[in-house]
């Protein structure tokens, strides 16, 4: 099984980063969760129910929804407000990338620890521009706008591909297929990534968290 | 091609694509109210959340779809459209995009009905409720309110484009493969905004004319008619009216398994969600394309028994009347008509300047009447009281006011925006920006700075004993 590639790209100004990249992640993610599973007996299994909220930028005519988890709104905040640090203190270029993998864990014998494979990656590609005035300001929140509306067409075409989705899991395997820590919703099990690129083009400084940790540890 | 699904299947997959055309309705209107949709996971199914999604059901669009179906489903070649419209205050209408249900013959017949149909429709409406705030027509809903507003219409059949002008733009929500066809989900939205002109609004009668002036006879009756995008927790006396409850008692089945739906207890209201609010979040004090121009005049000619300021119903199954949208007045606002003629253009706010005979003694706003009657029996109305009752000038045909912003009781400084906007644009010099003044006193300063100086010398260790305290 192949994993799935797709790669947007969006040029922003500093401010608007956050945003930007909450909007992709949450819609994305808004497809890739479901309502949490309730195991009765006999194998079966019912599906709670999946809110949803709009939510409206700041610094961009945009407003997307999202799932109405505010612990997964947390989590992908946390992610988003590192990877704005890691843009900021970086050379005044301001490129670099953030990926959202999902993946499934395979049960691995002693003494190997579970792999993860990925099946679905998105990568999001930005640019960070710098501009001069009030006016230009104003011009690229209305500019931003319209390509994060072009983002949404894109993901959305992707996702209703009906490409490879990981099979239901028994209740035994929930946990390899699904991220079941939280208490409302129930996406797949993901991770977000992200590495800041230099003027070069270079990857100065790779930052992967916890898939190091896992494959190391043992 | 039916004989391979089994009946159990084949009524599965009906009552999915009917709850689906319901929910699809249902996501199209609410992201065109102009406020933000906000619904609560909740990780115990009720089963009567349909597709695993918190979407709440307004009634009155149940109904409408309903009614447009009549008991069909979406099939191939029978295609459900919402139509988004948008209608200015002065009757100015123009399309803004057709969503489209359809059907087509290409079928997969693998596809597990009770499974991956219904987990692809619970993708497909996500992928709508974010696809619908892309959409222009997005924004400008939200900004809906004071200069116009949005309608909806609900229509089965052929998919009708023409108006969306030239050069309008398509976009895929998605596509569910199923036994009997493959279902899709578009939208076509117009891209040229420039207005249409009130003679072309003609033209394109039969699809748009029912909305015209409140007092005017409806010309087509038979038509389907247009609906404004606005919602209102219904009064004691709607709630009954939609038998729509009785039918959402059908169950969704949320539970994927052998074992037999779970029944479920239908509340008060559908799925027993919270209802949206009444008003608006944002926009002004106008409701949803629903203040009517009331001259106490004309009155009189109001056929419901409910007064000029009352027909927020959009549907009532009674008097057709009712449902007519009415000539669209911002509140607080005179007929413009009469005013900017008598007006000098001079001075900015110039029609609201109080008028030689504008008498404040009989200005209904600045000396209210004793007994301000309900002026509608739904909450949540805002509008000038003066529209519904002037009972102190009956000899006139309608009541000048003032301008006054909502909200304010100026009865301690009667002055109006004119005269507050005259005095802040001349206001007097400030005493310290005059030039000898400021000439002299920095003479002065100058010449006592050493002896201040010395002064803080000597008191510096008390000084130093206050930054200590701050730190």
């Amino acid at each position: 099984m192949n994993c799935r590639s797709e790669v947007l790209e969006v040029s922003v100004e500093g401010r608007q980063v956050e945003e930007a990249m909450l909007a992709v992640l949450h819609t994305i993610l808004l497809h890739r969760s479901t309502g949490k599973f309730h195991y009765k007996k006999e194998g079966t299994y019912s599906i709670g129910t999946v809110g949803t909220q709009d939510v409206d930028c700041d610094f961009i005519d945009f407003t997307f929804v999202r799932v109405s988890s505010d612990e997964l709104d947390r989590v992908i905040r946390k992610a988003v407000a590192e990877f704005k640090d890691a843009l900021g203190n970086s050379g005044s270029d301001g490129m670099g990338q953030i990926s959202l993998e999902f993946y499934q864990k395979k049960k691995s014998r002693w003494p190997f620890s579970d792999e993860c494979i990925p099946w679905e990656v998105w990568s999001i590609k930005v640019n960070v521009v710098n501009l001069a005035n009030e006016q230009e300001r104003q011009i690229c929140r209305e500019k931003v706008g319209e390509k994060l509306g072009e983002k949404v067409i894109n993901i959305v075409e992707v996702i209703n591909r009906h490409d490879y989705l990981p099979k239901m899991p028994t209740q035994s395997e929930v946990d390899n297929v699904f991220d079941t820590s939280l208490k409302d919703v129930q996406p797949y099990l993901y991770k977000i990534t992200y590495q800041i690129t230099d003027s070069l083009g270079t990857s100065v400084s790779t930052t992967m968290r916890r898939l190091i940790k896992d494959t190391l540890a043992l | 091609m039916d004989s391979d699904l089994s009946p159990q299947d084949k009524k599965d997959l009906d009552k999915f694509i009917k709850f689906f055309a319901l929910k699809t309705v249902q996501v199209i209107v609410q992201a065109r109210l102009g406020e933000k949709i906000n619904t609560c996971s909740s990780s115990s199914p009720t089963g009567s959340d349909w597709f695993n999604l918190a979407i709440k059901d307004i009634p009155e669009v149940t109904h409408e779809a309903k009614k447009a179906l009549a008991g069909q489903l979406p099939g191939i070649g029978r295609s459900m459209c919402v139509e988004i419209s948008l209608k200015t205050s002065e009757g100015d209408s123009m399309e803004l995009e057709t969503w489209c249900l359809e059907m087509n013959e290409k079928c997969d017949k693998d596809i597990k009905v009770s499974y991956t149909v219904y987990n692809r429709l619970s993708l497909l409406l996500k992928s709508l409720l974010a696809i619908t705030r892309v959409t222009p027509a997005y924004k400008l809903s939200r900004k809906q309110g004071h200069d116009y507003v949005i309608l909806y219409r609900i229509y089965f059949g052929d998919v009708q484009l023409t108006g969306l002008g030239e050069g309008f733009q398509t976009v895929r929500v998605g596509i569910v493969g199923t036994p009997i066809g493959t279902i899709t989900l578009s939208c076509a939205y117009r891209t040229n905004l420039a207005l249409m002109s009130s003679r072309q609004f003609e033209r394109t009668g039969p699809i748009m004319g029912i909305i015209i002036d409140h007092y005017v006879e409806r010309p087509f009756t038979n038509m389907a008619h247009m609906h404004p995008c606005s919602y209102r927790s219904p009064g004691e006396d709607e709630g009954g009216t939609y038998a729509g409850i009785e039918d959402s008692q059908e169950v969704c089945t949320t539970s994927f398994s052998t074992s037999p739906p779970s029944q479920m207890v239908v509340p008060g209201k559908e799925g027993g969600v919270p209802q949206v609010p009444a008003q608006p979040t944002h926009g002004t004090a106008a409701e949803h394309g629903r203040i009517p121009s009331c001259p106490t005049g004309q009155s009189p000619q109001l056929a419901p028994p409910t007064s000029c300021s009352s027909e927020v119903k959009t549907v009532s199954p009674s008097d057709a009347l009712e449902t007519t949208f009415t000539r669209k007045v911002g509140a607080f606002v005179n007929k413009a008509t009469t005013q900017v003629t008598t007006t000098s253009l001079d001075l900015p706010f110039a029609a609201f300047a109080p008028r030689a005979y504008d008498l404040q003694e009989n200005d209904p706003m600045v000396h209210p009447p004793p007994s301000p009657a309900p002026s509608s029996p739904l909450q949540g109305s805002l509008h000038s009281n003066t529209s519904s009752h002037s009972g102190g000038q009956p000899q006139d045909d309608f009541v000048m006011v003032d301008f006054k912003p909502a909200f304010s009781k100026d009865d301690l400084l009667p002055m109006d925006l004119g005269t507050f906007y005259k005095e802040f644009q001349n206001p007097p010099q400030l005493a310290s920006l005059s030039i000898d003044v400021s000439v002299q006193s920095m003479a002065e300063d100058l010449d006592s700075l050493p002896e201040k100086l010395a002064i803080y010398e000597k008191n510096i260790d008390e000084f130093d004993a206050f930054v200590d305290t701050l730190q």
